[in-house]
């Protein structure tokens, strides 16, 4: 087969199908590209309502807008920000670049990925559509309790927020999975952990603690719109429930969050500035333990956004010192790339004055936060246009310099040509200066006293001239901004030809095709070094030659490399899905519940749910050996490549399982931590009273359970260890005994006498109630599923895969169940007894 | 500490022409044993990271710019060592260290110790005012807190409905309003005087307007106060 055939049939099954068949399309590039391009697109929407902020603060005694409009337009600039622009913007560049960097053909669940992105797109515009409606959510980003609460904001506002963004983070945590598994399990055959390119050490660990720093928000903002629509009282001190406890499960998200958009940004420095040094980074190890140090760290900081809330102290002084510990892995990183620099031949071309601006303005921003962390100094500024400066330093300068550099860097990638200083560099310098003009004095405002989210202020306060001139400055910033897009989309029409891997880099993004080919790599080459472009210039003519693995493409499969975790050496074969209308359908419909909640339409809702689930599970129906998958062929074993994963007992889907189940474990663990909170920290926290629940029926509940999870257990390793003739029958006394345990269950909880509304700890109670009811449900409908494809011949004694897949899912269930007997029912009785 | 309030406020000056001393609300401008501790370590922190934050960036400009000569791998090696062990390990924990020893202490005269003979003022926060009380003399006002000049005065805050912030930025750090919960911040005035106050927390459409004043009396001026008052309101 001749070069150009290869290409022409590679092409065929990879490309996307044309038109409106764009809308099925799952191939990460095109995703990745829709997640940036949307972001940008609410990036300009955020700037506008900052403009609109700047424009009211410019005078004293402005009316521009109203006290309610203001507080709608802060608070949805900062949501739009952070969760439509920051999150999605960089999820989307790193699924971008991933996939090509460790040299492979697309992320490992690529129709995840197309699902997240419309999950992202339908949310951002619910909750965009409530600022043209002018009811936007106005209690600010934070939503703090009770303000947000139905008393006190009566109208939709703070259910459009609830709603629409943990629509959102569905796909923050989709990306999240599918980044870590693709990393771990995809990478170019020999490519160790220890030569991965840097950036995905970066995203591996921004991907992990999306997966465990997410989930509190979720639950957070589920108990919040319960509050709101259920009167369940979680929140109120009346009734046993905490605002603190809003605050908590938040910033427990919202601090890994600012290192979740710093920790990619950094990659990018990572990245870029070794190829413009002309030389390997100099520290590459000192940055890894950087990382998974700042990953670890930014769990134990939250409470520094709580300093004001009247914390004990000797919690105070724990946070105070973890937040300023944390000054140590980026101070590494800092003076690792000083080192690069300082011993290398460096280049000065335009990305690089970005990372020069990134350097300048995020130690300034690492600085303060370093100050913020003292508390006494944090009790004066706290809440002020300080810590304002303080967090667009950190953000502006921390995420959009690099995001910018990167966009200048990794443009010819796009287009085949060069962005040039031209315009570039006077777009830099408003960008620089306009910030710089708008944040620096800004801390001062703070110092003189102006507090946060005030709509206007009295000329007798003296912070009329700071705030002219940060106004001044924000337009100055925002025309650079502006000028920033001009530059690049004139770039497509003026900018000089790049040539091959035009600044010379050394990963593997640059042998994929400029533009990159939907398959990125028609021959995925072995890895022998962490700088493959420069120890095998080659590769570049040689990738798309065909010339290394993977290069059939007779079977018309879209076929990625599985290789080992650490070692990368190769193992399997991974079959991935093709384009599939099924992420668009099912977004849609979970979009149409997230209006149906808003509208109050509840048995609506019921109905779209149980919609969604059945379309969730028939899109799950096309996997393995499904026709539209890896149908068996006749001739299965006399390929020279390793076997299909789905032949093995080993695949992406295993990993992927695993992974969700963390995330699915850190929202458990913040309902246990909010149950436990409740009852020892609020103030009106006392020993619950579980008598209600029935002991005797939820042991028994348990006992059907675990035998019904022992039995699976039996059922997999006999199959792992090489064949069960009755597995089939054993699967439907699986689920017998799991109906059992569900109906016992369900009885339980509807004899329980739960006082919902006037008791917080029994509104905890029964959502604990409905999440071991959902997980056991969900668990007996994906088994009773795989006794259908047994029929079927998908699942048999030699094709197990899928029953080890959800193998995991089983031992997670039961778990929940008795650390849910132990925490909920019988540890307060223990408590009462001793 | 007196003397580095003075320094500071001497840099301040120099560097910003005193815009700040128009600012009624000004941190800058301490009028408390509290505000002023706090504002000396603003002072060093400011210099301080000044400081660093010009070496880093002049070190990073010199790192691009400087004549470029080839570094062996072993030279390489020494760079790096160097760069991290100093700069990304002992810059940062020796800036730590001194800001706990120095830092920290700044806090204490905000926190209520027992033992201490204070007055005490509950103060009750609602959208949008603030209602204040005086237990031992069953005083009641809004927006308006009388106290003694040189002595602590424990203030006790909640909040009828949503989180306010309580401050009073000339005399010392803020402290939240939390339906349910009360939190006590110890507040200084050194001379007499009136101090403004602001709602620090976003709390609602009056946010911007929810200000209260803090009017000290010298220790006699108190005492008539306090009678006057009691005579006002025990016989309406």
């Amino acid at each position: 087969m001749s070069n150009q055939q290869l290409h022409h049939r590679m092409a065929k099954v990879w490309d996307n199908l044309p038109g409106w068949g764009n809308l099925a399309a799952v191939n990460h590039t095109s995703i990745s590209k829709r997640f940036m391009l949307t972001g940008i697109a609410f990036f300009f929407v955020g700037i506008t309502l900052a403009m609109l902020i700047r424009t009211q603060l410019a005078k004293p005694g402005q009316s521009l807008l109203d006290a309610d409009v203001y507080a709608q337009v802060f608070t949805m600039h900062g949501t739009i920000m952070m969760f439509l622009f920051a999150i999605p913007v960089l999820e989307g560049a790193a699924m971008y670049l991933v996939p090509k960097m460790i040299g492979t053909r697309d992320l490992v669940f690529p129709r995840l990925s197309a699902f997240g992105y419309y999950c992202y797109l339908f949310g951002g515009l619910i909750v965009l559509s409530s600022l043209v409606l002018g009811i936007a959510p106005s209690s600010g980003w934070f939503m703090y309790t009770p303000l947000s609460g139905a008393e006190y904001s009566p109208g939709p506002g703070s259910d459009f927020w609830l709603l629409g963004i943990t629509f959102v983070e569905i796909s923050a945590v989709s990306a999240g999975i599918e980044l870590t598994v693709s990393i771990l399990r995809t990478r170019a055959p020999g490519m160790s952990l220890a030569k991965m390119p840097i950036f995905c050490w970066y995203i591996l660990a921004m991907a992990l603690m999306i997966v465990f720093g997410f989930p509190p928000l979720i639950l957070a903002s589920i108990l919040l719109e319960l509050e709101r629509a259920a009167q369940m009282p979680f929140f109120d001190p009346a009734a046993g429930g905490d605002p603190l406890l809003w605050q908590h499960l938040f910033w427990l998200f919202g601090h890994p969050e600012v290192y979740i958009i710093f920790l990619p940004a950094a990659g990018i420095v990572s990245t870029i500035l070794p190829v413009f040094a002309g030389r390997p980074l100099a520290g590459y190890r000192w940055l890894v333990l950087s990382v998974i140090t700042t990953g670890f760290i930014s769990f134990g900081l939250w409470v520094h956004h709580m300093f004001t809330v009247g914390i004990p102290q000797l919690a105070q002084a724990f946070f105070s010192v973890a937040s300023m510990l944390v000054a140590v892995p980026t101070a590494i990183q800092v003076f690792v790339w000083m080192a690069t620099l300082w011993t290398g031949r460096v280049r000065f071309e335009l990305p690089m004055l970005w990372i020069c601006g990134f350097l300048f303005i995020f130690v300034c921003g690492g600085l303060t936060g370093v100050m913020l962390a003292l508390v006494p100094f944090d009790w004066q500024v706290h809440d002020t246009h300080f810590v304002i400066a303080h967090f667009h330093y950190v953000l502006i300068g921390g995420m959009l310099f690099p995001l910018i550099g990167a966009l200048y860097y990794w443009l010819p990638l796009l287009s085949g040509r060069k962005p040039s200083m031209q315009l570039g560099k006077w777009a830099f310098a408003l960008v620089f200066i306009g910030f710089n003009g708008t944040f620096l004095l800004m801390h001062l405002t703070g110092l003189l006293g102006m507090p946060r989210r005030v709509f206007t202020y009295q000329s007798e306060q003296g912070w009329d001239w700071l705030n002219l001139s940060s106004s001044v400055g924000g337009f100055v910033l925002a025309t650079g901004l502006v000028m920033v897009a001009l530059d690049v989309i004139l770039h497509f029409k003026f900018g000089p030809k790049a040539k091959p891997n035009p600044w010379r880099a050394d990963t593997l993004e640059w042998a994929a095709g400029m533009p990159p080919l939907s398959y990125n790599f028609a021959s995925i080459p072995t890895i022998k070094t962490r700088h493959p472009l420069w120890d095998s210039p080659g590769l570049i003519q040689s990738i798309p030659a065909g010339a290394h693995g993977l290069a059939r493409i007779e079977h018309g499969r879209r076929e990625l490399y599985g290789t080992e975790a650490i070692s990368g050496k190769l193992k399997t074969v991974f079959h991935i899905p093709t384009h599939s209308w099924w992420p668009l359908i099912c977004a849609a419909v979970l979009a149409g519940l997230c209006i149906s909640l808003l509208t109050r339409q509840y048995l609506l809702a019921v109905g779209v749910t149980a919609t969604a689930a059945a379309l969730l599970f028939r899109w799950s129906w096309e996997n393995g050996t499904h026709k539209t998958m890896a149908p068996l062929t006749d001739n299965e074993s006399d390929s020279d490549e390793p076997p299909l994963h789905s032949r093995t007992a080993d695949g992406p889907g295993l990993w992927g399982i695993m992974v969700m189940l963390m995330a699915d474990g850190a929202l458990y663990l913040s309902l246990v931590f909010g149950w436990l909170y409740l009852w020892t920290v609020s103030p009106n926290g006392e020993l619950p009273d579980t008598s209600s629940v029935s002991r005797p029926l939820m042991l028994t509940s348990g006992i059907f359970l675990t035998l019904g999870t022992l039995l699976y257990r039996n059922i997999e390793q006999k199959l792992r260890g090489g064949g069960d003739s009755g597995f089939s029958k054993k699967l439907y006394t699986v689920c017998a005994l799991t109906v059992c345990h569900l109906g016992l269950l369900i009885w339980a909880m509807v004899a329980s006498d739960l006082k919902l509304t006037s008791r917080a700890a029994d509104a905890v109670m029964l959502v604990m109630f409905a999440f071991l009811i959902f997980h056991s449900g969900m668990s007996v409908v994906a088994s009773l599923l795989q006794t259908w494809r047994i029929k079927q011949g998908h699942i048999s004694q030699t094709l197990f895969y899928e029953v080890s897949v959800l193998y995991p899912l089983w031992l997670y269930t039961l778990g929940i169940f008795w650390v849910s007997v132990c925490s909920f029912v019988l540890l307060p009785a223990w408590w009462e007894a001793a | 500490m007196n003397r580095l309030t003075e320094c500071g406020v001497l840099s301040s000056a120099l560097l910003l022409v005193s815009p700040g001393y128009g600012a009624p609300l000004s941190i800058l401008d301490p009028a408390g044993p509290a505000a002023k501790d706090i504002v000396a370590v603003w002072w060093a922190m400011f210099w301080g990271g000044t400081l660093v934050l010009l070496v880093v960036t002049g070190l990073w400009l010199y790192a691009i710019f400087r004549r470029q000569r080839d570094y062996d791998e072993q030279g390489t090696k020494r760079v790096l060592r160097t760069m991290v062990y100093t700069g990304g390990i002992g810059l940062p924990t020796v800036s730590i260290v001194l800001l706990l020893v120095f830092g920290i202490p700044s806090g204490h005269s905000m926190l209520p110790w027992p033992g201490d003979d204070t007055l005490r003022i509950n103060v009750h926060a609602r959208q949008w005012a603030w209602e204040v009380h005086y237990p031992d003399e069953d005083l009641h006002f809004t927006d308006e807190i009388h106290l003694p000049a040189g002595t602590p005065v424990d203030i006790y805050v909640t909040s009828e409905d949503v989180i306010h912030g309580f401050w009073v930025p000339r005399l010392g750090g803020k402290i939240d309003a939390i339906p349910g919960k009360t939190n006590v911040i110890r507040l200084q005035a050194d001379k007499p005087g009136e101090y403004g106050g602001q709602c620090a927390e976003y709390c609602g459409q009056s946010h911007a307007f929810m200000h209260f004043k803090v009017v000290a009396h010298s220790e006699t001026g108190f005492k008539s106060w306090l009678t006057t008052q009691r005579e006002g309101q025990h016989h309406e």
